[in-house]
């Protein structure tokens, strides 16, 4: 985590002059946010400064609620999502998230990988057998599993329970990983293996996670985004941002004096 | 910063075609799932209608033949064809208002019984036994009062009652009549016993509402059991209380088994609660399979379309002045 | 306020609390006792009219002896064809009031009129069934096709609708609503994730519901009795008149026959006993889901 500078990355998703609103109250205010490729960004701020909407408005889950809505431009591979004509299939399968609380599906653990798989791709049996073991491996589940694939999720732990949800997300095999604050759900012990798979996940994907616990975005994260009321107030390396921030909100943020 | 627009995909066009195609077909699927969900929830309301309308439409012959007298005639004759809906109407308004005036204070005492007075081992098991109440059905009632009630009604209350009430000035005619056993009181009180776990369980839900903080800190200034229903409970859920009372209401007008084993089919107008009588639902019940004339029949319908109307009406303000209470819940 | 008038206060207080305690209880004891007299009686008579003749015998004529194996046949048949009818509409319209419709003004009037069918007289339901569906249909075919099974079941199928849309919605909206962005967010289509993972994850509640209504119009009288009539032997022709249990009970009970009175209460007894296993069976699969 030395030597990280936003400007040598590759750019995974570019961020232009974003507002979003929910019911005519603007919760973000011109956002322009790079986010590299194939690192692992947090982005950290007080309850309410938006950090969950601009998280969700990477794989357009807002939509399905009527009162929210985007404006400006958010380039995946250089393509604007936001654009009318861009499709939610191709996005969700290039975008992948892993919520607070994790649900499985009221399944068996092998059906709750195959699930969207099937919907999105036709293979037999044995390669979906291989992308299902493919995916409990990256999410580091597998060798606890792997002699119960047919019994219900709904019986596995927590942390195993959240690891799942991974692996049905990375099952697609996307682009890009939205974590948000995956291990706010989660007992200690849980959370550290969670966090040291999050480390293994950037070698496959890009990551973007949202996290109100500060001390995990310095443990994890390549990047960090510092937001406040909707505005995004300093974005670089982590260890920059943590220890000679340059915003004075950042700097009152990071050492507690608000919560 | 280095804007690196230009990204080497991976992905084969042809893939991206059938992503696409894959997205058009599931938002067409999307579209007609919703479209038919809606068409399903339009059937509830289209429902109402209908039965309002071809009730009316039903009914239309017997309301056109005699006009608003129908409401007030106590004529039934269904040889000459002359029909009136006034005994009927009145058996079913007294046998109701009679079933609640027991009920509610008897499932108020249950209700208050269950969320305050019993120790929580016996919570379960009287609930659960108020629950199977609920669950017999009418008919069950209505033979149990026909066969057992009513013989035990002419033996011993009736003529108590009789030679007791009866002899009392001015309301004494009320209570005057032979020990038949089948009548408006005992009709009365069957549909109050069928009514009496219904209406519990609504204030049992309802009373289960108030939040133990507001209950908790009347019993720490020192509130008796009683003091924190009444002055504490009982305010908070004033209006739903209500609404459960008219809930049963409802349900007791439309009631049609449990009376009409013991509510006799007599038309004759009679003011006193030993006498049988009918109510619409008994008349509909005893006479539409051998109505043979368009107008008896119509009449019987247009019974119907009145007790529709009556029931909506009693259901329509029992259900807001239920969902006031959720609503406070922030539901 | 001197000592004697504080204790006096308690005194009054005490006794107010203490009256108040004895009326609940006594009204507690007033309602079991009807309880437990009705179920005895029901019990009692039934069972002395209890034997195996009731499931092969039909109804029989006033002196004759006989079962009521036609009733149950009836009863089974439309009790079945309106689960079958009613259901599906219920499921789906209590779907589209839980994923659609949670908060909207279209969504809460459905509700709304909802509840007043739930408690709507059922027996305007079977004036309406016979107005809307039986004097059209008898017209259309020359009064050949009058009262029928089908016009039964139909009646029931309109008590069952309203039972199961509101535990449907109420079921499905217990559902977390992370389960459906996470499958929304893995591009699953809405009606699949509906179909698929949220009703099914509410399966158990939504199968209470079918349970209730089953339970419901096991009992109903009213709506049969100008609907499916009746029928003194074996049919199983849906466009003909049916018997079931209900509406014999309802003939033989109001006749002056005591060998009628004694099959009336021995299809009470078994009627009853029906409706307490579904609901006993209702709360058991609750209790399993929850201990899950």
């Amino acid at each position: 985590m030395n030597n990280l500078s936003l400007a040598d990355e590759k750019t995974k998703i570019q961020v232009r002059n974003l507002d979003f609103y929910y019911n005519g109250h603007q919760s973000l205010k011109n956002i322009n946010m790079t986010i590299p490729e194939k690192r692992i960004t947090a982005i950290i701020g007080p309850s309410g400064c938006g950090k969950s909407t601009m998280l969700r408005v990477f794989n357009r889950i807002y939509s399905m609620y009527p009162k929210l809505e985007a404006k400006g431009e958010v380039l995946l591979n250089g393509e604007n999502i936001l654009a009318p004509g861009y499709s939610m299939n191709r996005l969700r399968s290039h975008v992948g998230m892993v919520f607070q609380k994790p649900v499985p599906f009221p399944m068996t653990i092998k059906d709750n990988i195959s699930y969207a798989v099937k919907h999105h791709e036709r293979l037999n049996r044995r390669e979906m057998e291989e992308r299902v073991e493919e995916a409990l491996r990256g999410a580091a589940l597998w060798d606890e599993v792997k002699d119960k694939l047919d019994k219900n999720a709904q019986g596995l732990s927590g942390g195993q329970q959240q690891r799942l949800c991974i692996a049905r997300t990375i099952a697609l095999r996307p682009q890009v990983l939205l974590l948000d604050e995956p291990t706010s759900a989660l007992d200690p012990i849980s959370t550290g293996r969670i966090e040291q798979l999050i480390t293994e996940l950037k070698e496959q994907f890009t990551v973007v996670i949202v996290t109100h616990n500060m001390q995990q975005a310095a443990r994890c994260s390549d990047y960090t985004a510092f937001m406040f009321l909707g505005e995004l107030i300093e974005h670089g390396d982590t260890d920059t941002i943590f220890t000679k921030p340059t915003k004075t909100q950042t700097e009152d943020y990071i050492t507690g004096r608000f919560g | 910063m280095t804007e690196n627009t230009q990204y080497m995909s991976a992905v084969i066009p042809d893939v991206e075609s059938e992503s696409e195609k894959r997205a058009a077909r599931d938002h067409r699927h999307d579209a007609w799932f919703r479209r038919i969900m809606f068409g399903a929830a339009l059937l509830v309301l289209l429902l109402l209608a209908s039965i309002a309308g071809s009730t009316l439409w039903g009914g239309a012959l017997a309301f056109k033949t005699f006009g608003f007298e129908f409401l007030t005639s106590t004529e039934w004759d269904a040889v000459n064809g002359h029909f009136g809906a006034l005994v009927p109407i009145y058996g079913t308004l007294v046998t109701s208002f009679l079933a609640l005036l027991i009920a509610v204070p008897v499932s108020f005492g249950i209700a208050i019984f269950l969320t305050e007075v019993a120790p929580p081992w016996l919570r379960t098991p009287i609930a659960s036994a108020v629950e199977l109440l609920a669950g017999i059905p009418s008919i069950i009632y209505g033979m149990w009062g026909l066969f057992v009630f009513g013989p035990f009604m002419a033996a011993y209350l009736a003529p108590w009652i009789n030679d007791n009430l009866g002899a009392l000035p001015l309301i004494g005619q009320v209570f005057q009549g032979p020990p038949l056993g089948i009548g408006m009181l005992t009709a009365g009180i069957v549909l109050a016993i069928m009514i009496i776990p219904f209406i519990t369980s609504v204030m049992t839900e309802v009373f289960r509402t108030v939040p133990v903080a507001l209950k908790e800190s009347a019993y720490a200034l020192g509130g008796t059991t009683w003091e924190v229903v009444w002055d504490i409970v009982l305010p908070y859920t004033r209006t739903a209380v209500v609404g459960g009372v008219f809930l049963g209401l409802g349900r007791a007008l439309g009631e049609t088994m449990a009376v009409t084993f013991v509510l006799g089919n007599a038309h004759n107008f009679s003011p006193s609660l030993m006498m049988p009588s009918s109510s619409i639902a008994s008349v509909i019940a005893n006479e539409f399979s051998e109505a043979y004339t368009d107008l008896h029949r119509s009449s019987l319908i247009a019974l119907g379309f009145l007790l529709f109307v009556v029931t909506f009406i009693v259901l329509a303000i029992a259900r807001l002045m239920l969902s006031r209470l959720s609503r406070k819940e922030g539901v | 306020m001197s000592k004697v008038d504080n204790e006096n206060l308690y005194r009054m207080r005490a006794f107010k609390n203490k009256l108040a305690m004895v009326l609940s209880c006594g009204a507690t004891l007033f309602g079991l006792l009807w309880l437990v007299w009705i179920l005895i009686t029901t019990i009692v008579n039934g069972f002395q009219a209890l034997n195996l003749r009731l499931f092969t015998d039909m109804t029989p004529p006033p002196g004759a002896e006989g079962g009521l194996a036609n009733a149950f046949y009836g009863s089974f048949l439309m009790s079945g064809l309106g689960l079958l009818i009613g259901t599906p509409i219920g499921l789906m319209a209590g779907i589209w009031l839980a994923e659609f419709a949670r908060h909207s003004k279209l969504g809460n009037a459905v509700r709304f009129i909802n509840d007043i069918l739930l408690s709507a007289p059922s027996i305007v339901l079977g004036l309406f069934v016979y107005t809307a569906v039986i004097l059209p249909i008898s017209a259309v075919t020359d009064h050949r096709v009058g009262f029928s099974a089908l016009a039964g079941a139909l009646a029931l199928a309109l008590l069952v609708i309203p039972v199961v849309v509101r535990t449907t919605d109420e079921m499905l909206q217990l559902q977390p609503a992370t389960m459906r962005e996470a499958a929304l967010a893995l591009g699953v289509p809405q009606w699949k994730l509906t179909l698929q993972i949220v009703l099914r994850a509410a399966r158990a509640g939504v199968v209470t519901g079918i349970l209730l209504a089953l339970a419901r119009i096991t009992g109903e009288t009213a709506p049969l009795l100008f609907t499916a009539f009746g029928n003194q032997f074996w049919s199983g022709d849906i466009l003909k008149p049916i018997a079931s249990i209900p509406v014999v009970i309802f003939q033989y009970a109001m006749s002056p026959f005591d060998d009628w009175h004694s099959l009336a209460w021995a299809g009470a007894l078994i009627m009853t006993l029906f409706v307490l296993v579904l609901s006993l069976s209702s709360r058991l699969i609750l209790l399993r889901n929850k201990a899950s």
